[in-house]
């Protein structure tokens, strides 16, 4: 079975922040987005139960060379990078259309991305693929079964309350969530071994892509301003015995008649 | 249609979602200060049924019924329809919720029209010829504003940003028919399996008491539960919580959980976390109950417990029981 897993690399979360043009910086340490390490877990519990491999694909700029490099310490077999400076400031559509180009010339019987990212919080771009690859979609996986013939894929969808059992023929697109399960840590064998993974890189001319169609200059949208959130009013700190504790809280929501 | 703005309606066993009736009154306030056309787009099963309580806010409902839904993923039945229709009327503007239905639906609808995206709004306002949608961003850090560089896309407001409210004059309700081109590829429900009893979604919950590390394992959740009984209020939980497999990922709160704005918050055993702040920190009022008066809760929540949460959970459900008892309920 070969597993595509589509991995983005974020800012380190918490040290996120716009650059001059009010874009997301990305000329800062970056990681593999947090969702997309549980697919990644997911895909190589996968392979390592039934075999095959995992191809991790990731667009964006040169500092995604480290999440990559973790990535296949954690046991992913090869790495394709799109990174070309004429994509800097792309919008969703501008990155669709380079996922689209790569995953053209890539050959897969699954593809898994991550719900959302910590740094868009999109959760937009895998539907987008699977629609214009024609691939059935599949979307807020808990657990992913592929049959064993290969021919179809079960997940459990996660809905409010319990799961839809969803089924489709492979090749499919399954978006997964972080109840997956935790990554794995790289171990220093894995490390080692990575060194010596293939990683290669792409550029919008290898995709047959027009410079113009994606970045900056062809971004559908665009941040006008930002600003740090309201702030709240100080807390009241309430340091009494349980019961008078309680009285206060009964007080206070009765005030503000929220019981 | 052209001008117009149109929202994207959910249905829930045939009826319209409470977001839907935001997304509603959303589109005809804008509307209405913009002098364009507004409409609600309601696509499913039981649709037309469903078509008279959402027109009361307001929009014209074009009700298309799609009995698929029973079978397939909503939003695959969905978006080739609504593509159709866009292709057809050309709205510039397409209000969806922003719900595990609506991102799959805003996306596919990427996918089918390059359609762009402004994602993950927590209010729109409209800002000379488009709309701007304010999102927060980088764990609750940054609040952006943000429009499309021409005049059409998709807005993906998230649940709770707007109050419903119904209009004077309620729209005309007229069922569509829609030749769909091309179906998406087949994905088939197979089972739908309940894990949980029911109640309010978080999302829509007027009252939330949530649980953290703290209250240390699954009996201790049960108090949190019966607080949230007691408020007649809904559960919700901090991944923490999540993963440790006390409570399920739909209760999580926070970044890769939900956003929500309930009127009350009760946070027990939480610490406050940036990723779990930026899921709750539009909440009315925040009220933390933590032995540590440190925990960073301390600097969104209105008011703070300090203590242990095991003596002072029971005896706030208790207090709040001893109302109900006495026939006072809630405003
Ligand atoms: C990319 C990413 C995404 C994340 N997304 C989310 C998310 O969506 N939601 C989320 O919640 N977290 C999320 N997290 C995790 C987050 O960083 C915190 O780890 C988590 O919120 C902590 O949960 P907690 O407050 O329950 O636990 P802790 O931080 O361990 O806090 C427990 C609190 O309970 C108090 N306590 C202990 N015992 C008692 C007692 N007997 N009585 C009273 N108080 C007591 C302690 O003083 C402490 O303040 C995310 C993290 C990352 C990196
Ligand atoms: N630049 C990128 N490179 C690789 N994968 C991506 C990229 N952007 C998005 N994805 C994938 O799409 C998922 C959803 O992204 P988004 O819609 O931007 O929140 C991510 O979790 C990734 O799996």
């Amino acid at each position: 079975m070969r597993i595509l897993v589509l991995l983005k690399a974020v800012p380190v979360v918490g040290t996120e922040r716009l650059d001059d043009a009010l874009r997301t910086d990305r000329s800062v340490a970056l990681e593999a987005n947090g969702n997309d390490e549980y697919v990644l877990e997911a895909a190589l519990k996968l392979t390592e139960a039934h075999g095959g491999e995992v191809t991790l694909l990731s667009v964006g700029p040169p500092g995604a060379m480290d999440p990559l490099r973790k990535a296949l310490a954690m046991g992913a077999t090869r790495a394709v990078h799109v990174a070309d400076e004429a994509m800097r400031g792309s919008c969703y559509v501008g990155t669709a259309r380079v996922l689209e180009a790569a995953l053209r010339r890539l050959e897969y019987d699954l593809v898994f991305a991550g719900a959302d990212t910590s740094d868009g919080q999109g959760g937009v771009i895998a539907p987008a693929l699977a629609a214009r690859l024609g691939l059935p979609y599949l979307s807020y996986a808990s657990r992913i079964e592929p049959a064993p013939d290969g021919r179809t894929v079960t997940i459990r969808r996660l809905r409010p309350g319990g799961y839809d059992v969803l089924e489709a023929p492979m090749p499919a697109l399954v978006m997964g969530t972080q109840v997956l399960g935790e990554p794995r840590y790289p171990s220093l064998r894995g490390i080692m071994q990575a060194r010596n993974k293939e990683i290669r890189t792409w550029t919008l001319a290898d995709l047959g892509l027009d410079a113009r169609s994606v970045g900056a200059g062809a971004a559908t949208t665009r941040v006008l301003r930002a600003e740090p959130p309201a702030q709240r009013a100080g807390a009241t700190i309430i340091r009494e015995a349980p019961e008078t504790a309680v009285a206060q809280v009964i007080d206070l929501l009765a005030a503000r008649r929220l019981i | 249609m052209a001008n117009g703005i149109w929202a994207v309606g959910e249905l829930a066993d045939g009826r319209p979602t409470r977001v839907t009736l935001e997304l509603a009154t959303l589109a005809r306030t804008l509307a209405e200060q913009t002098g364009r056309d507004a409409a609600t787009v309601l696509i499913g099963a039981g649709a037309t049924d469903a078509a008279a309580q959402v027109a009361a806010y307001g929009p014209d409902v074009l009700a298309v019924e799609a009995a698929q839904v029973m079978e397939q993923p909503v939003a695959s039945v969905v978006a080739p329809r609504l593509a159709a229709m866009v292709a057809d009327r050309e709205p510039d503007y397409l209000l969806v919720a922003a719900s595990t239905d609506g991102k799959d639906l805003a996306g596919l609808l990427l996918g089918l029209l390059e359609l762009p995206i402004l994602a993950n709004g927590s209010s729109v306002a409209w800002d000379g010829d488009g709309p701007t949608v304010e999102m927060s961003t980088f764990g609750g850090r940054l609040v952006t504003h943000s429009s499309f560089t021409q005049p059409r896309g998709v807005l993906l407001v998230r649940p709770a940003s707007v109050v419903a409210q119904e209009a004077a004059t309620p729209g005309r309700v007229g069922s569509v028919q829609v030749e769909v081109s091309a179906e998406l590829p087949p994905v088939r429900v197979t089972d739908r399996v309940d894990e949980e009893r029911g109640g309010t979604p978080i999302e829509e919950a007027r009252v939330i008491v949530a649980g953290g590390r703290g209250v240390g394992g699954p009996d201790g959740f049960r108090q949190v539960e019966e607080l949230a009984q007691a408020l007649g209020g809904a559960v919700g939980a901090t991944r923490a919580a999540v993963d440790a497999g006390w409570v399920g990922y739909a209760q999580q709160i926070g970044q890769t959980g939900k956003v929500v704005k309930p009127a009350l918050y009760i946070a027990a055993g939480i610490s406050g976390a940036i990723q779990h702040k930026v899921g709750v920190q539009t909440a009315g009022t925040i009220v933390a109950i933590n032995k540590d008066p440190d925990a960073p809760i301390a600097e969104f929540a209105d008011l703070v417990v300090v203590g242990d949460l095991f003596e002072i959970l029971p005896r706030l459900t208790e207090a709040i029981r001893a109302r109900r008892g006495n026939g006072q309920t809630p405003a």
